[in-house]
């Protein structure tokens, strides 16, 4: 089975981003960047079923400008086989994304297609659902238990009221939420492999798609700031402000 | 202009999310139908017939819509769009799974979780954890968008009188079934629509000392929610998790108990209307957006408060 997983280079989870002066974007200058928490879970969850014997290659793909090469050692790192950049500037939303995946999938005929569940910059979940449309495939998004069987994955979905499980056919798409494993540390002959391992660079023209958007950002401002309060002396404080300062409770 | 809104609902309640989405259309403006696929769910289409604003309620009732699937759900969703201007999901676990699809068949793009209309055509969204808030304009011929309730009061539950419209497509999803669901049962409010919220992070400890919230929120008629470190921990399940990847909550008052106050974690919460903070270590950073902050070990505070409220 092979297992095409998208792997998305974004600002470090930790960083506390700032807004740029000019209100255009945020600052992305010297900044860390990181693989997208949710893609770390996505092509950990990949390596794990090669290291179960379900899968035999995992190809890991990232769109963006060069500096997604280093998200995709990364992933190659942690387990993946080879890896697809394909080289566009960074932002481009994400119905571009699944389409540029879906050539890459027609291409490479993948039994899985593990993405993560949100990226931590745009938060917009929406990747990995488009992409199944596109391919007509069936989706499992927010799992946060995978187990093939019989040419179908069953899927543990994190919902708003609990835990559901969905039985897909395969080839499909799986998207992963934060409990589904955790990624283990790259070891440093690991990280001198995954340098040999193969890069291959595409363009979107090659694959015949076009990047263009037709959602345009007017404007990124910072959030309204919240002022901090008090610091109260007593439980029996606590309670006196709420009912008569704060008035929130009887 | 004319708007399609996907109900949010489990085939016998209408869900309250529903109602923050329809206020968000009447800021765009223009009429408003209702669509509500499920199976047996005849009583929701009722309910909905009675919400403000609703002009038409579609509904599609149906074996194959019992569980809501994204494969189906969104074919038919599709077949309906041709005469919509724009198409509206709360931005709920149900949402957000079906929606993209919809965008993408449609070939348009997806607005997520959007919190202020300010035209038609353009619309506001938290990126980064909340960090930072685009203003965003879409020249789609359809706008697809899911609304986060946060962003937008209720509209009147009661009072509307919509036309009832039954639809007949029968779309099956072969490739995807349901195996089955372990729903948290409990007799609090919904996290997302609680007016108190009390929540714990990993300073609880451990699934039994968690419970001494409840206690409290017992009290207060609130709420329970937690960290994604309670989460992780096993301490409770996944529905209480409050932040950028959990519930997005902005209820009267959020009570965090153990919690550190990660941007993560802020994310979920950080617009409720009052924040209280109950926490060992003074320089944790929920304090800076705590209106009231308690430095005290929670396991002599938060009984002191049951017994003080
Ligand atoms: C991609 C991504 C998404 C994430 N999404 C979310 C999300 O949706 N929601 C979320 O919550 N987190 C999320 N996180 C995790 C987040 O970064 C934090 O790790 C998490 O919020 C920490 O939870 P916590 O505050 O309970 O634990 P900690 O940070 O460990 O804090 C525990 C606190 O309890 C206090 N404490 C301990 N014992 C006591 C005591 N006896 N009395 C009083 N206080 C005590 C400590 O002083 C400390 O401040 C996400 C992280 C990533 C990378
Ligand atoms: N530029 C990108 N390159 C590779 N994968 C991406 C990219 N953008 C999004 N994805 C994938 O889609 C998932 C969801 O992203 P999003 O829908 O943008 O929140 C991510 O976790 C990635 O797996």
């Amino acid at each position: 089975m092979k297992i095409l997983v998208a792997v998305k280079r974004v600002v470090d989870y930790n960083v506390k981003v700032r807004v740029q002066a000019d209100h255009k974007a945020v600052e992305l200058a010297n900044v860390k960047m990181s693989i997208n928490p949710f893609c770390e879970i996505a092509v950990e969850e990949a390596v794990r079923l090669k290291e179960k014997g379900i899968a035999t290659e995992i190809v890991a793909v990232s769109i963006g400008s060069k500096g997604c090469q280093e998200t995709l050692r990364t992933a190659l790192g942690l387990g993946a086989d080879r890896a697809i950049q394909i080289e566009t500037e960074d932002g481009v939303d994400s119905l571009a994304v699944a389409k540029l995946l879906t050539e890459v999938a027609k291409t490479e005929s993948p039994d899985l297609i593990i993405l993560g569940k949100q990226a931590i910059d745009s938060d917009n979940n929406q990747t990995g659902q488009m992409l199944a449309a596109l391919l007509d495939m069936p989706q499992a998004t927010f799992a946060s238990e995978v187990v093939i069987e019989n040419g179908e994955a069953q899927v543990t979905r994190e919902i708003d009221g609990g835990l559901q499980t969905l039985a897909i056919s395969l080839p499909a798409v799986v998207t992963t939420d934060l409990r589904l494993n955790e990624p283990r540390f790259i070891k440093l002959p690991n990280i001198m492999k995954a340098k040999k391992k193969p890069l291959d660079v595409k363009t979107p023209e090659e694959l015949g798609v076009s990047t263009a958007s037709n959602v345009k950002v007017i404007s990124v401002t910072p959030p309204a700031e919240r002022q901090g309060g008090i610091k109260v002396g007593s439980v029996a404080e606590l309670v006196e402000k709420l009912k008569n300062e704060a008035k929130v409770i009887a | 202009m004319s708007i399609l809104i996907i109900a949010e609902h489990d085939n016998t309640n209408l869900k309250p999310a529903t109602l923050n989405t329809l206020a968000a259309a009447a800021q765009i403006g223009g009429d408003i139908d209702l669509l509500v696929v499920g199976a047996n769910c005849q009583s929701v289409a009722e309910q909905a017939s009675k919400a403000q604003g609703v002009a038409r309620i579609l509904l599609a009732d149906d074996a194959v819509y019992e569980y809501q699937l994204a494969e189906n759900v969104s074919k038919l969703v599709v077949e309906l769009s041709a005469s919509y201007s724009h198409i509206l999901a709360p931005a709920t676990t149900t949402g957000k799974n079906m929606l993209p699809r919809v965008a993408a068949l449609l070939d348009v793009a997806q607005l997520s979780d959007v919190i202020k209309v300010e035209s038609a055509d353009t619309f506001v969204r938290p990126i980064y954890a909340g960090n930072a808030i685009a203003t965003v304009q879409s020249s789609d011929a359809i706008k697809v968008i899911t609304i986060r309730a946060t962003g937008f009061d209720p509209v009147a539950a009661e009072g509307g009188n919509a036309e009832l419209v039954t639809l007949s497509q029968v779309i099956a999803s072969d490739k995807s079934r349901f195996v089955g669901e372990e729903l948290a049962v409990s007799d609090r409010p919904e996290l997302t629509a609680a007016n108190i919220i009390v929540s714990g992070g990993r300073g609880m400890g451990s699934g039994d000392n968690f419970k001494i919230l409840d206690g409290v929120a017992d009290k207060l008629g609130a709420a329970v929610g937690a960290s994604r470190a309670a989460v992780d921990a096993g301490f409770v399940p996944n529905d209480l998790q409050v932040g950028q990847t959990g519930k997005t909550v902005a209820p009267d008052l959020y009570v965090a108990v153990g919690i550190s106050g990660a941007i993560q974690h802020l994310a979920g919460m950080k617009d409720s209307k009052v924040i209280v903070a109950i926490n060992k270590d003074e320089e944790a950073p929920i304090f800076q957006i705590a209106d009231y902050g308690l430095v005290a070990d929670l396991f002599e505070a938060v009984p002191e408060l049951e017994s003080a409220l």
